[in-house]
């Protein structure tokens, strides 16, 4: 599971330590002074579900907290809470001694509570400078004072190391620069708590180390800081004290210098988990090839440029890369959305002719997406209609323009005990569905006909441990069965566990691949960035 | 405030909102009434016995439905596929227009030729119409929202410089509107000296025929997948643009069919006024009855009896006609509110 | 050429302009609008509304700036009814905008028949009075369109004017464009997304209304039945025209108005050889061909016609 063996491959932990203030008593290495923030009892409920549960803890100032957990174990919604973008069901919000009212994000803006959503919060269409002025001077003053605002970004930019340029469009900023515009936002309101919501998600190694340095800067001017994340390296490298969450609860409390990966990997989970075992396996014949392949430029998007990719049967072929890099062009282009403007793909030897998810599916090409909600799935319908949908053209389930039903229904029934997918009926609406069990019933549909190529795209994203361990498993049965699997995954963990061959996408263009352990963490980082990329 | 959605609602619960909708509808008209001095209770019974309370009422109600099962159809079948077709008006005009073009002698072909031949090239003509903004929206990414509408207002332009011009009747005393279509080109009336023809039936079989068509058959299921999430949709294989056509073809045509009855089967001609606005009371007829072809009958029926029950009331009652226009934009609002209810819960956090 | 002269003369830029204002303050209207991320498909309605309720008060006695008054408030009372159900309900923007036309429409006929029974034919009341700005109206050509028009137009321009100001140049102005673009940018800086959505929304309709108002108290005299005869579609295809600008949009509906001046003339020329519908035609295809041009290009605000769930990532 996360926070094995493995992970011992990541970067070297950056320490950071905070110097007390003089005359000042020191326990656990913090000053005494009362906490900057206080939340007790914090219970939020949606629906049936509880996503909080009498959470409470204090953060004191200049201290860094971790809050760790699995998808799903509850921090966003934590942190939504804090920010006021959610109203708690019980308990209270305390910011410098003071009551929070509930709901209201101007009020801790006002009170000092910064965020850096994990989506960022920004508008393409304005200038940097618009996006961190906005709702920072009176909505009913006729004039924006730019000048004033430009100034202090520019004096805050310095001050920080955050280089940002205001007059920027933020459309043409790249991730990490966006991250930086995030930050700058809540400093400029004053921020003396800053929560940052898996920050590291969308960066290289490298901008990681930069954001590190620069959370470093902001705790040695006095700034306490709330780190969202469930990776186990980072929270050991980054915090003083870490709150692990699990389904809702504060699981366990630890200060980070006295506690390891896996005492933390156990509270996170319950139990010990140990990664599945990966059984040895011959690589078999050629099953997909890309041969030069380049995708159209989209926007700002990122395309492919003649890019070449083998994938073997028996085998799984892991993507790994910062998202953003041209994953999501090679999913396109492997599911068949997209067609190539140049170079040919050969399934089993034979250049394909016309390219589309059609062809693709009857290629014996499965795709696993990477949103289940928007493109996986059709919300509002049926589980039936949804397992269908990229076979009903097949005479198992129509004929002569008219749908069997029946035969369809009974699929779905086949589906929903095979793969243990809990819904209340083939009919009711599969929005109504769980991550989890959504994700099951899309690997069900997909692995039905027997593929001989599986796109697995982020496939466990926003699941449960459950979950994804039931994803890992039915993966590698398929790889037993001779698919072939290019597994796409923004978490270099999981990558590393399941790959018998990794290749590194890094702008458009993929590494030579390696073979499972020939290449270092370390060595991957530096490829993820973009550097010793050789053509494939 | 926020939505939450609720488990999927007993049949109770989806007929109980819709039925708080029409209440709604007729508190707000009742103020309406009011104002113009008139008793609420005594305008809705001159409504109710306008629309259904003779055989003569009754009748006259299904006739006027007749257009609206149409071009509610076509409403209903495009608004699922998230095709918003706003121009069934024209469509409507220029199913009229080629009635009229190969009604009036051009062909000389029994009945049972002559009507099969003109619904075809009507529902051609309508389909066609519609291609137009469907292909500008899938290929140039125009919102057809405006185009269909705009288009309306060409079409209605274009019929009056038919009407003037090649179509006009020469022995119309100079009035625009065309000749009458021959014997052969009409639709029998069901009831002699009623004016209920039998694009009545023709107007239910349609709506069983497309509610087949939704629920059973591949294309149904392709253009229903569509409206819901046309990205999921793409990703599964379904071919999106070509389904929008083939939305665009039914749809288009299906209100055409709407021009052809009222031509054939009731006026005998085509004049300027032909509709009074069915084309935008489908959208109403389709959204009340939740874009079920079986639901259009009945809202289409329930509309129409709104018209005519005004019609008769506001001679007798005094208060303007217009409140049966009043009653069925409130009820289209409230019924979209009531939907949202029977799906959604309102928290207030 | 004769026919390329018109354009040379005083007269045709006054009748261009003059056509243009009611387009000009309902173009501004659904641009603000959209640029908030609501697209407002009632405004053809609500300039329905907006014509009949100014018209009405002038006839009942009021002066002439009041009747703009009540035409704007009426507006902007039936942009708050678009904007509960589309922004907190997030109901389909297209089916309420048709819904609120209708409503709008049909509300207003039926006053119409109630207050004024018997009336044959619509009874006329006093318009607006050009209003010459000396000096500046003696200006060869443009003199005359831009500086003797009826004061209604002069607030047109000041209009647009303003738009441009408070989109670009106040605090105000960037939320509502934020709102439209990623409105959980706006909901992260402690501005609630609702009200500036429904704020946007009913400020918008207040001035299609008032362009509803100008036909029956600038441009004519008296109110009729579909007066306003998809004027609001047009104003529509002349927001995705002007890109969402104020200044360009202006532009728009300067050249829109000044080809349906043209196609006026044109008809006098062409006698009774083209059938005089087929000028009638050429606004409404002209703005179909507009959005053809621009489609491919459009830079949409990013979350037209997205509703937004607070709280929702």
């Amino acid at each position: 599971m996360r926070g094995s063996a493995n992970s011992d491959r990541l970067a070297p932990p950056l320490a950071l330590t905070l110097s007390p203030r003089r005359g000042e008593e020191v326990v656990n290495g913090f000053a005494m002074s009362p906490p900057v923030l206080r939340l007790s009892g914090i219970t939020k409920r949606f629906g049936p579900l509880v996503a909080n549960d009498a959470i409470s803890f204090d953060l004191a100032r200049g201290e860094v907290i971790a809050l760790l957990g699995e998808n799903g174990a509850g921090k966003t919604t934590l942190m939504n809470i804090l920010f006021g973008h959610y109203v708690a069901d019980a308990g209270a919000v305390e910011a410098f001694g003071k009551l929070l009212p509930p709901g209201d994000p101007r009020a801790a803006l006002d009170a000092g509570i910064g965020m850096v959503h994990q989506h960022f919060t920004l508008a393409d269409n304005m200038t940097v400078l618009e996006n961190i002025a906005l709702g920072t001077q009176g909505l009913w003053n006729w004039k924006l004072d730019r000048l004033g605002a430009r100034e202090r970004i520019e004096k805050m930019s310095f001050e920080f190391g955050l280089a940002v340029d205001p007059a920027a469009p933020v459309g043409s900023l790249s991730v990490g620069e966006r991250q930086r515009v995030e930050i700058l936002k809540a400093l400029y309101r004053d921020a003396r708590v800053l929560i940052l919501d898996e920050p590291t998600a969308v960066l290289t190694p490298a901008e990681t180390d930069a954001l590190f340095a620069t959370l470093k800067l902001l705790v040695g001017q006095g700034l306490s800081i709330i780190f969202i994340s469930h990776k186990l390296n980072e929270v050991m490298a980054v915090s003083d004290r870490v709150l692990v969450l699990r389904s809702g609860r504060l699981a366990g409390e630890r200060v980070t210098a006295d506690t390891n990966r896996g005492e933390l990997a156990a509270l996170m989970v319950g139990q010990e988990v140990a990664p599945p075992p990966v059984p040895p396996s011959e690589p078999g014949p050629l099953q997909l090839v890309l041969n030069a392949v380049s995708t159209e430029k989209r926007g700002s998007a990122v395309s492919l440029d003649r890019i070449s990719l083998s994938l073997r049967g028996g085998e799984i072929t892991g993507l790994a890369g910062v998202s953003g890099n041209g994953q999501a062009a090679l999913a396109a282009l492997i599911a068949g959305i997209e067609a190539p403007t140049s170079g040919e793909i050969i399934v089993r030897g034979s250049a394909a002719r016309d390219w589309s998810p059609r062809s693709a599916l009857s290629a014996g090409v499965a795709r696993i997406p990477e949103d289940r909600h928007a493109v996986g799935t059709i919300g509002d319908m049926s589980v039936t209609e949804n397992v269908i949908a990229e076979r009903y053209l097949t005479p198992r389930f129509s004929r002569g323009g008219f749908l069997d039903w029946k035969a369809s229904r009974a699929f779905a029934q086949q589906i929903i005990a095979d793969y243990d997918v809990k819904c209340p009926s083939p009919e009711a609406r599969i929005r109504l569905l769980s991550g989890g069990n959504m994700q099951k019933l899309i690997l069900g549909r997909a692995l039905d006909p027997d593929p001989s190529v599986i796109l697995a795209n982020q496939p466990t994203r926003g699941l449960d441990v459950g979950a994804v361990g039931y994803v890992h498993r039915k993966l590698l049965e398929a790889r037993a069965r001779g698919a072939a699997i290019l597994l796409i995954s923004e978490d270099l963990e999981e990558i590393l566990v399941l790959s018998d061959r990794i290749i590194v996408v890094s702008k458009g263009h993929l590494s030579a691949s390696s073979a499972r352990g020939e290449r270092t963490v370390a060595q991957l980082g530096e490829l993820m960035a973009g550097h010793g990329m050789e053509a494939a | 405030m926020r939505l939450e959605p609720k488990p999927a609602p007993s049949l109770a619960i989806t007929l109980l909102y819709p039925i708080a909708a029409i209440i709604l509808t007729l508190l707000i008209t009742s103020l309406l009434v009011l104002a113009a001095g008139a008793s609420p209770f005594s305008v809705f019974y001159l409504v109710w016995r306008g629309a259904a309370g003779s055989q003569f009422a009754l009748l006259e109600t299904l006739t006027r439905a007749t257009p609206l099962i149409f071009t509610g159809l076509a409403v209903a079948i495009a608004f699922r596929a998230k095709l918003w077709n706003i121009g069934a008006e024209a469509q409507l005009y220029i199913g009229g227009v080629v009635t009229v073009v190969l009604g009036t002698g051009l062909l000389p072909l029994p009945s049972f030729l002559l009507i099969p031949i003109i619904m075809i090239a009507a529902m051609a003509a309508g389909a066609l119409l519609l291609l137009g903004p469907a292909v500008l929206k899938t290929h140039f990414g125009v919102d057809e929202v405006v185009t269909t509408l705009l288009l309306n207002f060409i079409v209605l332009l274009f019929v009056s410089m038919l009407l003037e011009g090649p179509l006009k009747d020469p022995m119309g005393l100079g009035w625009p509107q065309s000749s009458k279509v021959i014997a052969e080109a009409q639709l029998p009336r069901i009831i002699q000296g009623k004016r209920l023809h039998y694009g009545f039936v023709m107007a239910i079989v349609s709506a069983i025929i497309v509610w087949v068509v939704m629920k059973k058959t591949v294309l149904g299921y392709e253009m229903r997948a569509v409206g819901h999430n046309p990205q999921a949709a793409a990703f599964a294989g379904i071919p999106v643009n070509r389904v929008l056509m083939k939305t665009a073809l039914l749809s288009g045509g299906l209100a055409a069919l709407a021009g052809f009855c009222e031509v054939s089967g009731l006026k005998g001609n085509l004049t300027l006024d032909l509709s009074p606005g069915y084309g935008y009371s489908g959208i109403v007829v389709a959204m009340l009855a939740m874009l079920n072809p079986i639901g259009v009958v009945a809202s289409a029926i329930f509309v129409a009896g709104i018209f005519v029950g005004a019609d008769a009331m506001s001679r007798s009652a005094g208060v303007p006609s217009y409140i049966a226009d009043v009653m069925v934009a409130t009820s289209l609002l409230t019924m979209v509110v009531a939907i949202l209810f029977t799906r959604f819960r309102l928290r207030w956090k | 050429m004769e026919a390329l002269d018109i354009l040379l003369t005083s007269s045709f830029w006054v009748a261009a302009i003059r056509i243009a204002s009611p387009l000009i303050f309902a173009t501004m209207g659904e641009l603000i609008c959209e640029r908030a991320g609501v697209l407002n498909l009632g405004i053809e309605g609500i300039m329905t509304v907006g014509a009949f309720a100014g018209w009405f008060t002038v006839y009942s006695g009021g002066d002439l700036w009041t009747g703009v008054l009540v035409a704007a408030l009426a507006g902007a009372m039936f942009g708050l009814l678009h904007a509960t159900l589309t922004v907190p309900l997030g109901l389909s923007q297209h089916v309420v905008g048709i819904g609120v036309t209708l409503l709008a429409t049909s509300l207003t006929y039926f006053t119409y028949r109630l207050l004024l029974p018997e009336v044959t034919s619509p009874p006329k009341i006093e318009p607006f009075q050009p209003l010459a700005i000396p000096g500046l109206s003696d200006i060869p050509v443009v003199g005359q369109a831009l500086f003797n028009q009826t004061p209604l137009t002069y607030l047109a321009f000041v209009t647009v004017a303003l738009t441009a100001w408070v989109l670009y140049r106040t605090p105000l102005g960037l939320a509502v464009r934020a709102a439209g673009e990623n409105p959980s940018a706006v909901e992260a800086q402690g501005i609630s997304v609702t009200a500036i959505r429904m704020g946007a929304v009913m400020a918008g309709s207040a001035l299609m209304a008032i362009g509803g108002a100008f036909l029956t108290m600038s441009a004519f005299n008296s109110f009729f039945f579909e007066m306003i005869n998809g004027r609001g579609w047009i104003c529509i295809a002349l927001v995705v025209f002007g890109s969402w600008r104020p200044g360009k949009a202006l532009l728009g509906a300067i050249l829109f108005a000044a080809f349906d001046a043209y196609q006026v003339r044109l008809q006098q020329f062409t006698g009774g050889i083209v059938p005089y519908q087929i000028f009638l035609m050429m606004p409404y295809a002209l703005s179909i061909l507009a959005l053809i041009l621009v489609a491919r290009r459009a830079t949409y605000p990013k979350a037209l016609m997205v509703p937004y769930q607070k709280g929702e990532r």
